[in-house]
């Protein structure tokens, strides 16, 4: 299966996801992945912004067949994904050997 | 309660993240953890981009930012002079936005209430908003 993975910055607000939203969409419209991998490690602070900034990537990938994973997000990142109700439509995973 | 510290700025870039990391600074005498630092940044964050976003329409405009402790209580008030909000109950609805920009999700008083320990807002049309936000630092 053909993946796209991305890290994302450290901050996520209106400016950050603005500029975010525009390279995700560009390498998703380059490279038709099936799976979008978004790699949250570097990420400290993500605010209402990242919902819109996810949401839109969703729908791009929904076109293409495909889905939106996340990985290595932190607590204030998970909530920020729950409340939005994010988590009922993208797949987070989780460690598989977290001890 | 008496705030301790005050600054005006402008809404610019830069200066939306330098009023984060200031407010986040503030509460370091309170020693409070990463995931607190990250609640309070990610609080203030909407409540700066609610006053960009809305406030001042397409201008630039002046923001005040106040804090303030109570005990372990962290108190910030975030102020701008713009055009108020026409309906505070709406406002704080889940996925309530005035915007026709897709990118806006309607959820940063939803996010506020969720990573501080109280919200209120003060609005006046014309007169401009205010959002206070309180939050227990533990020990």
């Amino acid at each position: 299966m053909k993946e796209l993975e991305m890290k994302l910055p450290r901050e996520i607000d209106h400016r950050s996801a603005e500029k975010w939203t525009k390279i995700l969409r560009k390498k998703i419209a380059e490279e038709h992945p099936k799976r979008l991998i978004l790699d949250f490690a570097e990420v400290t602070m993500m605010d209402s912004s990242g919902i819109g900034l996810i949401l839109g990537r969703y729908k791009q990938m929904k076109e293409l067949g495909g889905e939106i994973i996340v990985k290595n997000t932190s607590r204030q990142v998970d909530c920020v994904l729950r409340l939005s109700g994010l988590y009922q439509i993208i797949r987070k995973w989780e460690r598989r050997n977290a001890s | 309660m008496n705030m301790e510290m005050e600054m005006q700025f402008l809404l610019t870039p830069e200066n939306e993240s330098f009023a984060r990391v200031c407010a986040a600074a503030f509460a370091a005498r309170l020693d409070p953890t990463m995931e607190e630092i990250a609640d309070i940044k990610t609080a203030l964050s909407e409540a700066i981009s609610n006053a960009y976003l809305h406030a001042y329409g397409e201008k630039s405009g002046l923001l005040i930012l106040r804090a303030g402790l109570c005990e372990r209580t962290l108190i910030y008030e975030i102020e701008d002079r713009g055009i108020g909000i026409r309906s505070i109950e709406e406002a704080m609805q889940p996925f309530f936005t005035t915007s026709k920009n897709a990118a806006r999700s309607g959820m940063g008083f939803t996010l506020m209430q969720a990573f501080m320990d109280e919200v209120e807002v003060i609005s006046e049309p014309e007169k401009g908003t205010k959002v206070i936000l309180r939050k227990v630092i533990s020990h």
